[in-house]
C-alpha cells in the first residue's frame, strides 16, 4: 500500500513537471493552425465575387490593386494594366441608386439578373456582388481569386482588415511599430536600468539597499493598467505641451511608459549578475591599486557582462510583449512610422483592440492569431537567447 | 596621512574626482526612478483618496458607468485571483517539487526548466488569444469565470513553479538525509520535513503571484472580462467584471469621460492597494519566517 502510494504520487509529480511543456506546446499548435488558416482564405471577402465586363482584359487584382479601386484611387483601367477606360464600381449597396424597389424585387430576386445587365452594359463597371446572386448564364468575366499570399502579408505595408471587397493584412506597419517603441523603451530604461543596478550592488549602503529593492518590486507590481491610465493622464498632455504635437498618444509617449515597465527587468536581472562577480576578481584589483569606480567599470561590468545583456535582452522582451499600456498610449494609428512622436501601433495592441471585433474563424481573426505566432516566436527568441548568454556565462565560471 | 579611509593617499586628484562623479550620477538616476515611483503612486493616491468611499466599494455601477461604485468588479478580480489560485497552485506547487526532489539531473530537467522559462516569457496578450481558443472556443466554456481562471492560472505557473523549486532548492541535503537515515520514505521525507521548512518561502512567492494576477488585463479581454455586469456572478459560467478591465474600459471609452474619470482615480486606487497590501504582506511573511527561522 505504501509502496502503491509512493509510485502513484511519483508519477502524479512527473506528470505535473510536464504540464509548462504541454502548455507551451498547445499554445504552438493552437495559435498556428488558427493563424495558417489566412493563407487559405481567399483575397477577396468569401462568398463574393468582382464582376467584370466581358470585353474588359483585366483578369487578376491583388488585394491592394482592389482597395484602390474601390476607394477610387485609381480611376483608369489603364493603369492596372487594361484598356484606357474609365472605372466605375458597384457595390450591392449601391443596387436602389440605379434600380428601383419594384425592379428589384421585395427578396433582391431580380438582383442578379439586373445587375449582371448592368455590367454588360458598362465596359469599365466593376461589380462586387454576392456569388449566388449572379447567374450562370451572365457572360460575364470574373476577376481570378487566389488565397492570401504570405508575401503581401509579411511585406505588406498596409494594415486595412476590415475593408471590402478585399480587406488588406500587412503586417510591416505593426511589426515596425512594435520595434521602434520597445528599442527607445529600452534607450531609456538602459542608462537608468544599470546605473541603478551598479549602485544597488556596490556603492549604496545596506539601509539604501534594503529602501531601494522593495521600490523596484513595487515598481514592477503596479499593473500595466495603472501604467497606462497614468501615462494617458500625465505623460500624453504633457509630451503635446512639450512638443507642440496636434495629439499627445504618440511613440514616444509608448516608450516612457514602457521605459519605466521594463526598469525592474533589467535592474533585478543585472544587480544579480553584479553581486555575484567573485569576490577575488574585485579584491585582486583593489590590491592593485585600482579605485573602488575603476574595479567597477573595469572588472566588475565587464565580467558580469553576460548576466547585464540577459537582464536588457529580457527587458526588450517585457517591452515586446506588453499590451494594455501600450494600446493605451499609442495612439494605435496602423501606418508606417515616420517620427516617434506619431501615433503608432504595436503587435500586442492590435490584437487586444481588434480581436473583440473580428468574427471568430474569418480571415481578420485569423489574421490577429498570425500576430500572435509572431509575438510568441519573438518572445522565444528572445529567452533562448537568454538561455544562451546564461549556459555560456556558466560554463565561463566553472 | 589622509583623513578619509575611502581613497588611501596614493590616488591622484583626478582618479578621486572622476570615481566622486560617477557616483554622484548613479545616486542621481537612483533617486530619479525613487521619485517616478512616489510620482505616480502619490498621483494616484491623491488624486483617488476623494473618491474612495463606503459607497464607492460596495455599490454597483450606475447611469451608463458615470456613477456609483466598483462592487462587482472587485468581487469579480478576488474570483479571478481564487481562480488562477485553484488552478496554477497545486499544479505548481507539484512540478516544483518534481524538479528538485524527483527529476534526475540531466536533460529532463534542462528541458523542463527551459519551457518553464519560456512560458513565463509569454506576453500576457498570447495567453489571452491561447485562452480564447481552447477554453472559450475549442472546449466551449464561453466567456466565464471559469475559462479567465484557467488562462490566468497558466499564466501564473511558471512564478508557482519558480519559487517552489527554490524554495526547496534551499533547504540542505543534510535534513533529507537525515529524515532518510531514520527509515522515512521519500515521500514522508517530503512531506514531513522539507515541505513544511520550505512553507514560508512557497506561501510568499505564491502571494506574490496573486498579486500579478489580479492586475493583469490583456488575458481576460476575451475569456471573461464583462464590460458591465452589475449583478455579482451566480455560476463559474458566468462572466464577471474585473478592476483591470474596468478601469481600461473607463478611461478610454464611454459616454462621459468627465463623469468617469473621477471612477477611473477610485478604480487605479483600489487597484494600487490590492498591490500594497500583497507586497507588504509578502514583505512581513518574509521578515516574520526568517526571525522564527534564526530563534530556533
Amino acid at each position: 500500500m505504501k509502496r502503491f502510494l509512493e509510485k502513484a504520487v511519483r508519477w502524479l509529480l512527473t506528470a505535473s513537471g510536464f504540464v509548462t511543456s504541454i502548455v507551451i506546446l498547445l499554445i504552438i499548435g493552437f495559435l498556428f493552425t488558427e493563424g495558417a488558416g489566412l493563407f487559405r482564405e481567399p483575397v477577396i471577402e468569401e462568398g463574393y465575387v468582382l464582376a467584370l465586363n466581358s470585353e474588359n482584359p483585366v483578369r487578376e487584382l491583388n488585394a491592394a490593386e482592389i482597395k484602390a479601386v474601390f476607394d477610387e484611387d485609381v480611376t483608369n483601367w489603364k493603369e492596372l494594366g487594361g484598356a484606357d477606360m474609365p472605372i466605375s464600381t458597384f457595390r450591392l449597396e449601391d443596387a436602389d441608386e440605379h434600380f428601383s424597389e419594384e425592379q428589384l424585387g421585395a427578396q433582391y430576386e431580380n438582383a442578379g439578373a439586373l445587375i449582371s445587365g448592368l455590367v454588360a452594359a458598362n465596359p469599365g463597371m466593376v461589380a462586387f456582388v454576392p456569388e449566388s446572386m449572379i447567374p450562370e448564364d451572365s457572360g460575364l468575366n470574373f476577376i481570378k481569386d487566389s488565397s492570401i499570399s504570405p508575401g503581401e502579408v509579411f511585406g505588406g505595408s498596409e494594415w486595412f482588415p476590415t475593408a471590402t471587397p478585399a480587406p488588406l493584412f500587412g503586417m510591416l506597419p505593426l511589426l515596425l511599430g512594435t520595434l521602434w517603441v520597445s528599442l527607445f523603451a529600452i534607450l531609456f530604461a538602459l542608462p537608468f536600468g544599470i546605473s541603478i543596478a551598479v549602485y544597488m550592488s556596490e556603492v549604496a549602503s545596506p539601509r539604501i539597499r534594503n529602501f531601494l529593492k522593495p521600490v523596484i518590486e513595487l515598481l514592477n507590481g503596479i499593473p500595466s493598467v495603472v501604467y497606462g491610465f497614468f501615462g494617458l493622464i500625465v505623460i500624453v498632455p504633457m509630451l503635446q505641451r512639450v512638443f507642440g504635437l496636434p495629439v499627445g498618444e504618440s511613440g514616444l509617449a509608448g516608450s516612457l511608459v514602457l521605459a519605466i515597465m521594463a526598469l525592474p527587468t533589467i535592474v533585478t536581472v543585472a544587480e544579480d549578475a553584479m553581486r555575484n562577480c567573485p569576490r577575488t576578481l574585485r579584491e585582486a584589483s583593489l590590491a592593485l591599486g585600482a579605485t573602488k569606480w575603476q574595479t567597477i567599470y573595469k572588472v566588475v561590468i565587464p565580467s558580469s557582462m553576460s548576466g547585464i545583456a540577459s537582464g536588457v535582452v529580457l527587458g526588450i522582451g517585457r517591452a515586446v510583449g506588453e499590451t494594455m499600456a501600450v494600446l493605451m498610449v499609442t495612439g494605435n494609428a496602423a501606418v508606417m512610422p515616420h517620427s516617434i512622436l506619431e501615433p503608432l501601433r504595436t503587435i500586442p495592441a492590435t490584437i487586444a483592440a481588434e480581436l473583440g471585433e473580428a468574427p471568430a474563424g474569418g480571415a481578420h481573426y485569423q489574421s490577429l492569431f498570425l500576430l500572435g505566432v509572431i509575438l510568441f516566436f519573438i518572445t522565444f527568441l528572445i529567452n533562448l537567447c537568454v538561455e544562451f548568454i546564461s549556459a555560456r556565462n556558466k560554463a565561463k565560471y566553472n | 596621512m589622509s583623513g578619509n579611509p575611502k581613497y588611501p593617499a596614493g590616488y591622484s586628484l583626478r582618479k578621486r574626482r572622476s570615481q566622486k562623479a560617477a557616483f554622484a550620477i548613479f545616486r542621481i538616476l537612483s533617486l530619479f526612478i525613487v521619485a517616478v515611483l512616489f510620482a505616480i503612486l502619490g498621483f494616484i493616491i491623491v488624486k483617488g483618496a476623494g473618491v474612495l468611499s463606503w459607497d464607492f466599494l460596495t455599490k454597483a455601477p450606475e447611469d451608463g458607468m458615470t456613477a456609483g461604485g466598483i462592487f462587482p468588479a472587485i468581487v469579480g478580480t478576488l474570483l479571478l485571483m481564487l481562480g488562477s489560485a485553484v488552478v496554477a497552485f497545486p499544479v505548481g506547487i507539484m512540478s516544483g517539487i518534481y524538479m528538485n526532489e524527483y527529476a534526475s539531473k540531466g536533460w529532463v530537467v534542462k528541458f523542463i526548466r527551459l519551457m518553464t522559462n519560456n512560458l513565463s516569457g509569454v506576453p500576457s496578450i498570447v495567453f489571452g488569444l491561447f485562452g480564447m481558443a481552447l477554453f472559450v472556443k475549442y472546449l466551449g466554456f464561453g466567456d466565464s469565470i471559469l475559462a479567465g481562471s484557467l488562462t490566468l492560472g497558466l499564466l501564473s505557473l511558471p512564478l508557482v513553479i519558480r519559487t517552489t523549486e527554490e524554495a526547496l532548492k534551499d533547504i540542505p541535503d543534510g535534513i533529507r538525509e537525515g529524515s532518510l537515515a531514520l527509515g522515512a520514505t521519500k515521500l514522508q521525507t517530503i512531506w514531513k520535513v522539507v515541505l513544511p521548512m520550505a512553507m514560508p518561502r512557497v506561501i510568499t512567492g505564491l502571494i506574490l503571484s496573486l498579486g500579478r494576477v489580479s492586475g493583469e488585463t490583456a488575458p481576460i479581454l476575451f475569456t471573461c472580462a464583462a464590460y458591465f455586469f452589475p449583478q455579482l456572478p451566480t455560476s463559474i459560467l458566468d462572466q464577471c467584471m474585473a478592476l483591470p478591465y474596468h478601469l481600461y474600459v473607463i478611461s478610454t471609452s464611454g459616454t462621459d469621460i468627465e463623469a468617469q474619470q473621477p471612477i477611473a482615480y477610485g478604480t487605479a486606487l483600489v487597484l494600487i492597494i490590492i498591490v500594497l497590501v500583497i507586497n507588504l504582506l509578502a514583505g512581513l511573511l518574509r521578515k516574520y519566517f526568517e526571525n522564527r527561522l534564526k530563534m530556533k
